[in-house]
């Protein structure tokens, strides 16, 4: 009991500290996922488009994914150097393989006579990609983005040891301090944004499939 | 109208899908395409809007080579209609009607107003439907949207591959009968795929039946059911069909040889024995080579049962030959009819009630299950 109205003491008496945390966090969260947006999406196309491709593709993301991320930050710190840049190229490493896979099967679950009419009809290939078959792959896309984001504001936890910010630095300083108090205090609001980052991206997940994949 | 020469398809494989295939789809006709699975009849169709390229030979569209034009105008320029129904599930109905016409650029107001001509076309309400959406339709229903998608951007020509083989037999009915309605409103030519010969009979001006490759015979449905090239067409069409086409079975599938009949040197007691017992009012007399002579009645036998035989014969009642058509006996006034062999010899009597069978079966089909 003691413990747990230390624990609010501290967190009300740094509440503005922690808040610029949770806010240093969620921005290197985005970031990450922005970036593994932005190349994982054309990655999963290309892997659903080109059939000869996809085998390479989706193992190196799934090599990525399987690096230890303490071993992963580490490597990255010997070309990116210490601060919140090199964790943000780790958690979009990270990132990626949810993005990639879930667009690929999202585009290869287009039921083939939607496609075939959208052919049949005359649409080009870049149109039906557009028009057709990348938003109906749209809620696949959006069960990955879900499972990207909790691991990656997971992953970013770690960030201190490379001189990233973050929850991570309550974290890692209530470790080494010994400071218990420290500790949760930075764990309890990463794991409420693992936590919260599923239920609302859950619900949107839920909205897209009803919006876009509404086959009977 | 759009002509095939010669026309050859083979696969990488070694396949050959296609063999010389030499066809006219004529303007404004319902041409069906119809055979077993694997037999080419979808290649085919999908070679006229270059969803498949063929090998060698000549296609083409008005005269044009349709390898010269651009797969993707030639596409916006032809309907086209899947058995999966294929409607973008994401898309309001509106939208999906629309997609063509948006393809082509029209302006917003033309392409509103040929959604709803369109969808009262088909009996939809435009208000009640436009902005729903696929999966909220049955299943006739969306396939009555992939037919007006089809038509929206006003085609000459229109492909459907099996478009009502998924759907419930009332459906498909209803979606038969407004099709042939709509053809003779719109007047375009049809190219139909389909396995089922009572569709094909159903809808075609002209029916192309094919097997590995090949047409087998083509022509109007009455020219394969009055005369099928071959046995496979006669198989592929189905007893039944063929009969019905035929009109009805020849005499002979009708005599009753059971019949009771009776030497003319009889005496009448005789013969008004004979019918009480086999309880019929007339009786067909022979002579004793066997030959038909005429009908005694029961009511002239029993007025004069001193008579002969011979004196009370009606002669009147012609017998008819055995392979003479029954036709002839349904349009008589007569109640009996003897049939007799070329020589005259009595074979026996025409049995009406099986007739009356016969007829029968075939009104019941011709009217069908309507909906």
């Amino acid at each position: 009991m003691e413990f747990i109205t230390d624990l609010l003491q501290y967190m009300s008496n740094n509440s503005s500290m922690l808040i610029s945390l949770t806010i240093e966090h969620i921005v290197m969260v985005i970031q990450a996922i922005g970036l593994a947006l932005i190349v994982g999406i054309p990655l999963g196309i290309l892997a659903a488009k080109v059939e000869k491709l996809a085998p390479v593709i989706l193992s190196l993301v799934n090599i990525l994914q399987l690096i230890p991320s303490l071993a992963m930050l580490a490597i990255l710190l010997l070309y990116f150097g210490l601060g919140n840049e090199t964790v943000v190229i780790g958690l979009f490493f990270y990132s990626l393989l949810p993005i990639v896979r879930n667009t690929y099967v999202g585009i290869k679950e287009v039921d083939p006579g939607v496609s075939e009419a959208g052919k049949g009809i005359g649409m080009t290939q870049l149109q039906l990609l557009l028009k057709v078959q990348f938003p109906l792959s749209i809620p696949f896309l959006m069960a990955g983005l879900r499972v990207a984001f909790v691991i990656a504001v997971a992953v970013a936890t770690i960030a201190p040891y490379i001189g990233g910010g973050g929850l991570g630095r309550e974290i890692v300083g209530g470790i080494n301090a010994q400071n218990d108090i420290r500790l949760i205090a930075g764990a309890v609001p990463a794991a409420l944004l693992a936590l919260l980052a599923d239920f609302i991206l859950g619900i949107v997940e839920k909205r897209t499939k009803r919006r876009f994949r509404s086959v009977s | 109208m759009i002509q095939l020469k010669n026309v050859n398809k083979v696969y990488e494989d070694g396949f050959h899908a296609l063999k010389n295939i030499n066809l006219t789809f004529e303007e404004g006709k319902l041409n069906v395409l119809i055979g077993p699975s694997g037999c080419g009849k979808t290649t085919t169709m999908k070679l006229l809007n270059r969803l498949i390229d063929y090998t060698d030979g000549e296609l083409t569209i008005d005269g044009k080579l349709i390898s010269e034009i651009n797969p993707i105008e030639l596409r916006r320029q032809m309907g086209y209609v899947i058995q999966s129904i294929g409607l973008f599930p994401h898309m309001s109905i509106y939208d999906n009607v629309a997609t063509v016409p948006k393809l082509l650029k029209w302006d917003k107001e033309k392409t509103r107003k040929k959604v709803d001509e369109l969808l009262k076309m088909v009996d939809l309400d435009p208000d009640t439907y436009r902005d729903r959406f696929p999966h909220e339709l049955s299943g006739g229903q969306q396939q009555r949207i992939g037919v007006i998608r089809a038509l929206a951007a006003e085609p000459n020509i229109i492909l459907m591959d099996e478009p009502f083989s998924a759907l419930d037999p009332i459906s498909r009915e209803q979606l038969q009968d407004e099709l042939v309605r709509l053809q003779k409103e719109i007047n375009k030519t049809i190219i139909f795929v389909t396995h089922d010969m009572d569709e094909a009979i159903k809808i075609a001006d002209q029916i192309i039946l094919m097997r590995d490759g090949e047409v087998v015979q083509k022509g109007s449905p009455y020219e394969l059911l009055t005369n099928p090239v071959n046995q496979f067409v006669e198989d592929f069409i189905g007893e039944d069909r063929l009969r019905q086409a035929r009109g009805l079975p020849p005499m002979t599938a009708f005599v009753d040889e059971g019949y009771p009949s009776i030497n003319v040197k009889y005496s009448m007691e005789e013969a008004i024995t004979v019918m009480v017992e086999a309880r019929k009012d007339q009786l067909p007399i022979v002579d004793c080579d066997n030959k038909y002579l005429g009908i005694l009645s029961l009511y002239d036998a029993v007025k004069n049962r001193e008579a002969t035989i011979d004196s009370l014969v009606d002669e009147s009642v012609i017998a008819y030959r055995e392979t003479a058509e029954v036709e002839k006996f349904v349009a008589s006034k007569e109640t009996i009819a003897p049939i007799v062999h070329e020589d005259t010899t009595f074979i026996g009597v025409l049995d009406q009630d099986q007739l009356l069978n016969v007829l029968h079966e075939q009104v019941d089909q011709k009217s069908g299950v309507t909906s």
